[in-house]
C-alpha cells in the first residue's frame, strides 16, 4: 500500500471513531440485552431473567425528584394495571446517584412506592452499570423489550407520548402503540421516540 | 361605567398576579424563531444553553453563562427555557430571572411534540437536561454538549469552535 492510502485509510479510521464517540453510546432498537438483576424496594433482588416467561418487559428509568417523572408517575401506573396481565408487566430503575440527588436514595425510592402503592418493581440501580448497558438518559426513559426465543430484544425507546402536560391531550401513545403492534404480529409503528425530560444523574468518570 | 379606574387596575394587578412582571430580556419563541436565532450569520461565538427552572443541575450551571455574557464582547449567551413544555405558565421563569437579576437573553421556547423538534437542534440531543450548543456565527462550526458545565469548559469550548 502507498502513502497516499496508509493516510486515507488512517483517516478514515479517524473519522469513525469520531463518529462513535459522539453517537448516543447503549442499546439500539432490535438488540438483544444481557441480563441483570438489581434490588427491590422490598429488599428482594429482582432479574430480567425472572421474567422469561412474558411476552416482554416495559423497562421504564425513573425517579423520584424529576417533574416529568411526577407527570407521567400515574401513566406508568396504568401501564402496568393494562397491560401485566396481556404479558406486558412494567419494571422501572432508578440510577440516579443520591450524592447528587438525594430525593432519589433507596429509603426515599421505597417510600414512593408504599405511597403510590406500586405493584411492580422499583430497582435501585446503584453502580449505574445497568443504566450506562441501556444507554438511558432521561427520566422517564421507556425500553420496551420483547422476548425473542431466549432473548429479551428492545422493540422500543423513548417516551410513553408525546404530551408529558395532559395524558388526555396526547395524540400519540408510543408504547401502547408498540405493543399493540407486538401482540397482532405487525411492525411497531415508531421505534424510537425524543423526550425534554432530566438528565440521569451519572457519576463523573 | 361610573368609575373604570378600579376595574383598570384589577385586570393589571391580575396580569402581574398570573404572570409576574414581564422581564426585558425574556421572549416567548417558537422553534423557526429559535433556529432563526441560532442561524443567523454573526461576528459573535453564539453560546445557547437549554434549561428549566426544575433543573437543578441547570441552575448550578447559570452562573457561568451570566459570566460570559457580562465579560465577552465576543460571546452572545442565549438561555433556553423549556419549562413551557411541563407546565404553560411562564411565570415561574420570569420570577427566576428576577430573583437571580438573570441578564442574558432569555428564550422561552412554546413547542409542542418534542420529538418533533429535538434532532432540529441537534441531532445528538436526546432531550435531556441541561444541554448546550456553541456556534461560530461566521464559519457555522457548532459543537453540542449534553452534560453540566463546569468553571473552564465553556472557555474551552469557544476555543474550538473558533
Amino acid at each position: 500500500m502507498n502513502t497516499k492510502t496508509n493516510l486515507f485509510l488512517f483517516a478514515c479510521f479517524v473519522l469513525l471513531a469520531a463518529g462513535k464517540s459522539t453517537s448516543p453510546d447503549g442499546y439500539a432498537v432490535g438488540d438483544r440485552v444481557e441480563d441483570f438483576k438489581l434490588k427491590n424496594v422490598d429488599g428482594k433482588m429482582v432479574a430480567l431473567s425472572d421474567y422469561k416467561d412474558q411476552k416482554g418487559v416495559i423497562l421504564i428509568f425513573d425517579c423520584n425528584t424529576c417533574p416529568y417523572s411526577k407527570a407521567y408517575n400515574q401513566r406508568i401506573i396504568d401501564l402496568h394495571a393494562k397491560y401485566s396481565t396481556m404479558g406486558f408487566p412494567v419494571v422501572t430503575i432508578n440510577a440516579n446517584d443520591p450524592n447528587i440527588s438525594p430525593g432519589d436514595s433507596f429509603a426515599q425510592m421505597v417510600k414512593r412506592a408504599k405511597n403510590k402503592g406500586y405493584t411492580f418493581p422499583y430497582l435501585i440501580d446503584e453502580s449505574q452499570d445497568v443504566a450506562r448497558a441501556f444507554g438511558a438518559t432521561n427520566t422517564p426513559h421507556v425500553f420496551l423489550l420483547t422476548k425473542t426465543g431466549n432473548d429479551f430484544v428492545v422493540a422500543y425507546t423513548g417516551a410513553i407520548d408525546n404530551n408529558s402536560r395532559d395524558a388526555a391531550r396526547a395524540d400519540k401513545r408510543y408504547v401502547e402503540d408498540a405493543i399493540g403492534a407486538l401482540m397482532t404480529g405487525k411492525d411497531v409503528p415508531t421505534t424510537r421516540t425524543k423526550a425534554v425530560g432530566c438528565g440521569i444523574k451519572y457519576r463523573n468518570t | 361605567m361610573k368609575n373604570p379606574i378600579p376595574v383598570v387596575f384589577l385586570l393589571f394587578s391580575s396580569h402581574i398576579l398570573l404572570y409576574g412582571q414581564v422581564p426585558g430580556n425574556a421572549e416567548i419563541v417558537k422553534l423557526p424563531e429559535l433556529q432563526k436565532i441560532i442561524d443567523a450569520p454573526s461576528e459573535q461565538i453564539k453560546v445557547v444553553n437549554f434549561w428549566a427552572t426544575w433543573c437543578a443541575p441547570c441552575i448550578k450551571e447559570i452562573p457561568l453563562f451570566e459570566e460570559l455574557n457580562a465579560e465577552r464582547n465576543d460571546v452572545k449567551v442565549f438561555l433556553v427555557s423549556l419549562d413551557l413544555d411541563l407546565d404553560p405558565n411562564p411565570a415561574k421563569v420570569y420570577r427566576f430571572m428576577e430573583r437571580r437579576g438573570i441578564e442574558s437573553a432569555v428564550l422561552l421556547l412554546n413547542e409542542k411534540d418534542p420529538n418533533t423538534w429535538i434532532d432540529e437542534i441537534d441531532p445528538d440531543w436526546s432531550g435531556a437536561l441541561p444541554a448546550t450548543l456553541i456556534v461560530n456565527g461566521s464559519t457555522g462550526e457548532r459543537i453540542f454538549i449534553e452534560r453540566q458545565l463546569q468553571d473552564g469548559d465553556l472557555e474551552q469550548l469557544i476555543r474550538d469552535v473558533k
